[in-house]
């Protein structure tokens, strides 16, 4: 008894305190950056609407930044946790149904293809097209009466499509500061966004949260097996297209805007599972509270780390979350024997 | 007020599985499906909750069907004990009670009072109180059976519909399930139960449908089903009879060969 209070308590308590640790991480974003900010100045001449350095500063750089690496962090989150619910295994993660990818090659296309230097938010809007069209062919294979299994397998050939796709576009780069930048666009970064980014993705990834949001219960049905989860009154195909086209909104604007960044999907619902008793409907929201935090201090440690060129998002993420998988492997394995 | 099967037709992958297979489950009553491998028992009990639909014929859950219920009606007034019994993360085995509470949940609701006093109730019928904060995967067999067991109570369904509930199950947990079947039946509930062991069927059931190739051979009280006639015809064996306390029972004992002598089978 003493024990279920304790699990309860704890539940309780922790959406609040990830929603706390996001405010202070967000602000801590505002305050750090390359130039000095004098934050007091700053806010007093945005709120009153004087157009001075340091409020374009806070606006126009900290502010799109902060905001961006919490909606990203949020939605790589929370469809981490949806795609592990879904598949009922602790090594999903968002990009397993190739989505993200193809949100990457949609960018790297609109790059390529120089639209990218002529139109404004082109990598982000060819990123958003990529992630569509990915789920325009995984919708297609629902309708056709799909499992999870065909979903999987759907996800690996699309990675790979994607994925070599992407080569192509490198192999074929005009010059090599063309493949440079595609590259390092690949990596993720929340640097140099603007408002106009965040404007663009906020609508779509606050839909795509909500249908993740809505699969909460069928997701806890799910963890007794597909056929007790529909005796529960939940058709597996429903769920599936929420799912689907939850995580294709939201992952694919998070990839559109930032590029790829990994691990986060994959290590915060695991570090937040026994948290929330280890309920996959619960870890959703949790699970996107973390996602935001990671992603904003991963963005921190990029700006407070002595190294130039600046770090790429991705490439820290993957640092952090890599030793985090290991321990994950560890414990998987230890519950096995 | 009953579920009513007629005409119940199913091919899986081309091969004929149920073929034109009529059932009826009354509340407060305990059925057994009883039949050899390959009858179409579970197969026939997917139909009735509503998970396979069947390609002929028609289900009616007290005069409707599952179309014009809708699928949280059937899920509260049908519940479905599965015959794989794993859970996919270390939820506690209250948690996983609380799961059959799903169906009577409005979207984004939280849990009621009614929700807490059904999953106590549950618990309380199938024993499993003692270890409620528990994780599910950490209980033996047995202890885990009776929590899906009581998942399945928490739904308060009408009726109940149990694939093989004994599988597994040492010859105490299998008395010990069938009790709590009967008890849940004597309660008010439909109960229908796929069995293999046709003792225990013979013995807890009130009444027995007995399939054999996806045809209903006979649907009765248990002595008239399984009489030596249909033993022999649908499962080649031959059974000892006996009395205990007044109650009949019948103990399977040897196979019968092509030819029809019956041989040794132990």
């Amino acid at each position: 008894m003493k024990h279920r209070a304790g699990a309860g308590l704890r539940t309780l308590v922790l959406l609040p305190v990830l929603g706390l640790v996001i405010l202070i991480t967000a602000a801590a974003s505002l305050a750090v950056g390359y130039a000095a900010l004098p934050l007091d100045q700053a806010f007093a001449d945005a709120i009153a609407g004087r157009a001075s350095l340091p409020a374009l500063v806070l606006l126009e750089l900290r502010l799109p930044r902060a905001l961006l690496g919490a909606l990203v962090g949020f939605s790589l989150g929370m469809a981490g946790a949806a795609m592990q619910g879904l598949m009922r295994n602790p090594l999903a993660e968002p990009g397993v149904v190739g989505i993200s990818s193809a949100a990457a090659l949609g960018a790297v296309a609109a790059f390529y293809s120089g639209l990218s230097a002529t139109v404004a938010l082109a990598l982000p809007l060819g990123g958003i097209a990529g992630a569509l069209s990915a789920t325009l062919v995984l919708f297609v294979l629902l309708g056709r009466g799909a499992s999870t299994m065909t979903l999987i397998l759907a996800g690996v050939a699309l990675n790979s499509f994607a994925g070599a796709a992407t080569a192509l576009a490198l192999n074929l780069a005009p010059n090599p500061y063309a493949a440079l930048e595609i590259v390092f666009w690949l990596m993720g970064s929340l640097a140099d966004r603007s408002m106009s980014h965040v404007w663009l993705v906020l609508p779509l990834m606050l839909a795509g949260w909500l249908l993740m949001a809505s699969t909460a219960p069928a997701l806890d049905a799910l963890s007794l097996g597909e056929e007790t989860a529909a005796s529960l009154g939940f058709d597996l195909t429903w769920l599936l297209a929420r799912l689907i086209g939850g995580a294709a909104l939201a992952v694919g604007s998070a990839v559109a805007v930032t590029g790829a960044i990994g691990f986060v999907g994959l290590v915060v619902p695991h570090l937040l599972r026994p948290l929330v008793g280890h309920r996959p409907g619960k870890l959703l929201v949790a699970s996107g509270l973390g996602g935001a935090i990671l992603v904003l201090a991963a963005d921190l440690g990029v700006r407070l780390a002595p190294v130039r060129p600046e770090l790429k998002l991705g490439v820290v993420t993957a640092l952090i979350g890599a030793p985090f998988l290991f321990a994950l492997v560890q414990r998987l394995r230890r519950e096995a024997l | 007020m009953a579920i009513v099967a007629q005409g119940i037709s199913v091919s899986l992958s081309g091969r004929c599985v149920l073929n034109a297979a009529d059932v009826t489950l009354q509340p407060g009553e305990m059925l057994g499906i009883v039949g050899p491998n390959g009858a179409g028992k579970t197969t026939l009990l997917r139909v009735l909750a509503g998970l396979l639909k069947p390609d002929q014929g028609s289900v009616r859950y007290d005069g409707s069907s599952a179309r014009e219920l809708g699928r949280r009606a059937l899920a509260r007034r049908v519940a479905f004990l599965a015959q794989d019994g794993a859970t996919a993360w270390s939820l506690c085995v209250e948690a996983v009670v609380g799961l059959g509470r799903l169906p009577h949940r409005p979207p984004f609701g939280g849990e009621s009072e009614a929700d807490r006093a059904a999953v106590a109730n549950a618990m309380a019928l199938c024993d499993v109180a003692a270890f409620a904060g528990r994780t599910f995967g950490t209980l033996s067999g047995g202890e885990g059976r009776r929590v899906l067991l009581a998942r399945a109570l928490a739904v308060e369904a009408a009726y109940l519909l149990a694939d093989e509930p004994l599988a597994g199950l040492d010859p105490g947990h299998q008395l010990d399930t069938l009790q709590r079947l009967r008890s849940v039946a004597a309660e008010g509930a439909g109960v229908a139960v796929v069995l293999h062991d046709l003792s225990l069927a013979a013995r807890f059931c009130d009444r027995l449908l007995l399939l054999d190739r996806g045809r209903r051979i006979a649907d009765g009280a248990p002595g008239e089903v399984l009489g030596d006639q249909l033993l022999a015809d649908v499962f080649g064996v031959t059974a000892l009879r006996g009395q205990r306390d007044g109650t009949p029972f019948l103990l399977p004992w040897q196979t019968i060969n092509q030819k029809g002598s019956p041989h040794d089978g132990a």
